[in-house]
């Protein structure tokens, strides 16, 4: 096995997910075989080359600072499930743990 | 009643229409409403229809803003729409209504196109079958026994049953092409950066694309005229100017290089396939086109980088989905981390749990440069392959699948079975060319089956002209199923 159950809930945490306990084991021998399908790429020699994380020549994007319109508060509150005045409103931080 | 078939024209005949004053744009969206409300409940393409709206539009539309205009469309339901639902197919985002249209849907407004729906997909567009849709699946109008191809399931099967003369579908592994090949129609993965990705919910991003699915590659070529080039809500679009890709399609191809990728020809991919492949290469030879072989051999590494690379992105892309600002929140949660991890795993499917999870292994500590970095550096492998194979030919031949539409639940057990239908279309997106699917003849069981052709970065033009050449030759593409209403 290249990964455990206790990986799996490690991950759970890492992702802030909570699974049942069935969908845990399913999910521990999915990620198993796909990682066994993967390994392949161990294979390939790849001294020397640059990793390529997108494909654009592009290095960076630059525009001029200037003011432009943003969406107005009521509209990107809108699908809030809950919100106060002008924030989004969640359950209490402090109390927890 | 109206009498319009919308299969009567194409795009470039219904604008004619319009101009002409033959047709009023209102009896073309009917026409599309009719259609939607006689085959969908068999189909289910879409999962959101603005009826409304659309005919609203159909009333006030200018039909000479552009070819497009007062034409009803399809959208996937995962490109945002302005107060119109923009699901995803998630129970994450039911209730979901973007404050702000996509700039591809911007864009199709400017040119008056009119939109009728949003189309169904597999869940964050995490799949190949639609299969893994929050609201049900999608049946392939060929076979409604048989799945329509996905993520952009509903976008080719609303195409394929008539329903719409065009849609929008992203592609981030093949999402496009290989839906467009299950269901018979013609549809293109751009060059990464081609079209703008604002306002597209994003899976991968340094491999999401939208595009167009059409009947024929010359409505594709329409279609990608509208929805192309530069904008400032996205970093990584292109300022490459874009031509009228309509004014290459010349049907000529003679002295065309075409790469034939000898990996893609091989074990893997079924022999009616095969063989419909082997006949459309024949047939740009007849056309005067020089058949080259290819190797690409970094390709048998591609479906394991790519499994790599897109969870890692969709893992943090998807950590926005926190029940905080938008999208379902679980009613349970008495502190905020209980919030985010009930909120997460009520709303996400097992799909994307599991990419998560993935993605999540694969940047951890430990992990990291064995995978990830790793799956990088085979990714600017890959590229050389691709640019050393471009030294020699024009335009890159393969399936677009390795088999026809397989059956509900054939693939669902498996994961590795059901990321294989993605062998040759995921290179494309890895190395961030554009790809076109074609169709190129039937299986004995009268399945439709997908021809690829790719090109060089931003050079569309060349692929829609061998696209054209040989769908005119050949004479596959148009061909619609009969679905009875």
């Amino acid at each position: 096995m290249r990964i455990s159950r206790e990986e799996v809930d490690y991950l759970c945490e890492l992702a802030r997910l909570t699974l049942s306990e069935q969908e845990a084991e399913a999910l521990t021998s999915d990620l198993d075989e796909i990682l066994n399908f993967a390994e392949s790429i161990q294979s390939v020699d790849t001294t020397g080359v640059a990793p390529m994380s997108h494909v654009l020549s592009l290095q960076n994007v630059w525009r001029a600072d200037r003011l432009r319109p943003s969406l107005p508060v009521a509209s990107v509150l809108q699908n809030a499930p809950e919100s106060v005045e002008q924030m989004f409103a969640v359950p209490g931080l402090l109390e927890e743990e | 009643m109206t009498s319009i078939d919308l299969g009567e024209r194409d795009l470039f005949g219904w604008h004619e229409a319009l101009a002409k004053g033959d047709v009023h744009p209102a009896e073309l969206v009917q026409a599309s409403l009719d259609r939607i409300a006689a085959v969908d409940e068999q189909v289910h393409a879409f999962l959101t229809v603005t009826r409304k709206e659309a005919l609203q539009e159909a009333e006030q539309v200018d039909v000479t803003l552009s070819p497009l205009a007062g034409i009803p469309a399809a959208i996937k339901d995962n490109i945002c729409t302005q107060n119109v639902p923009t699901t995803c197919a998630s129970r994450m985002l039911h209730n979901f209504r973007p404050p702000y249209d996509a700039t591809v849907i911007q864009r199709l407004r400017t040119a008056g196109a009119i939109a009728v729906g949003k189309t169904n997909m597999d869940e964050f567009a995490m799949g190949s079958s639609t299969e893994h849709s929050a609201f049900g699946v999608t049946r392939n109008p060929w076979d409604l026994g048989r799945v329509p191809g996905g993520s952009s399931g509903g976008s080719a099967a609303a195409v394929a049953a008539g329903e719409v003369p065009y849609a929008l579908g992203s592609d981030t592994g093949g999402s496009i092409r290989q839906p467009a090949a299950y269901c018979g129609v013609v549809g293109l993965k751009p060059t990464y950066g081609r079209v703008s990705r604002y306002g597209l919910v994003a899976f991968a991003s340094s491999l999401d694309q939208i595009g167009p699915i059409t009947r024929t590659v010359a409505e594709s070529a329409l279609v990608m005229n509208a929805i192309s080039g530069v904008d400032l809500h996205d970093s990584t679009s292109a300022p490459v100017e874009v031509p009228d890709f309509t004014a290459t399609l010349t049907g000529e191809v003679r002295g065309l290089r075409i790469g034939i990728i000898s990996e893609y020809m091989g074990e893997g991919i079924d022999p009616s396939v095969r063989q419909a492949v082997q006949q459309a290469i024949q047939t740009f030879e007849r056309l005067g086109a020089e058949i080259v072989e290819v190797h690409l051999p970094t390709t048998k590494h591609a479906l394991a980088v790519y499994y790599l690379i897109a969870p890692a992105e969709a893992s943090s892309n998807l950590a926005r989905y926190d029940g905080v600002r938008y999208g379902y929140r679980t009613p349970q949660a008495k502190s905020v981390v209980e919030m985010y991890k009930q909120t997460r795993d009520e709303g996400f499917g097992t799909e994307v749990k599991r990419r998560i999870l993935l993605g999540t292994y694969v940047l951890s500590a430990g992990y990291y440069d064995a995978y990830y970095k790793r799956a990088l550096q085979v990714r600017a492998l890959m590229k050389q392959d691709f640019d050393r194979a471009f030294e020699h030919c024009d335009v890159l031949l393969s399936p677009t699948t390795p088999t026809p539409a397989f059956a509900f639940g054939e693939k669902t057990a498996d994961p590795v079975t059901m990321y294989l239908n993605d062998l040759c279309t995921i290179p494309a997106n890895l190395v961030g060319i554009p790809a076109l699917s074609v169709p190129c003849g039937f299986t004995p069981e009268g399945l439709p089956i997908g021809l690829q052709l790719m090109a060089k970065a931003f050079d569309e033009a060349t692929l829609f002209r061998a696209g054209d050449a040989y769908e005119r030759a050949a004479g596959f593409t148009g061909r619609l199923p009969e679905l009875a209403a």
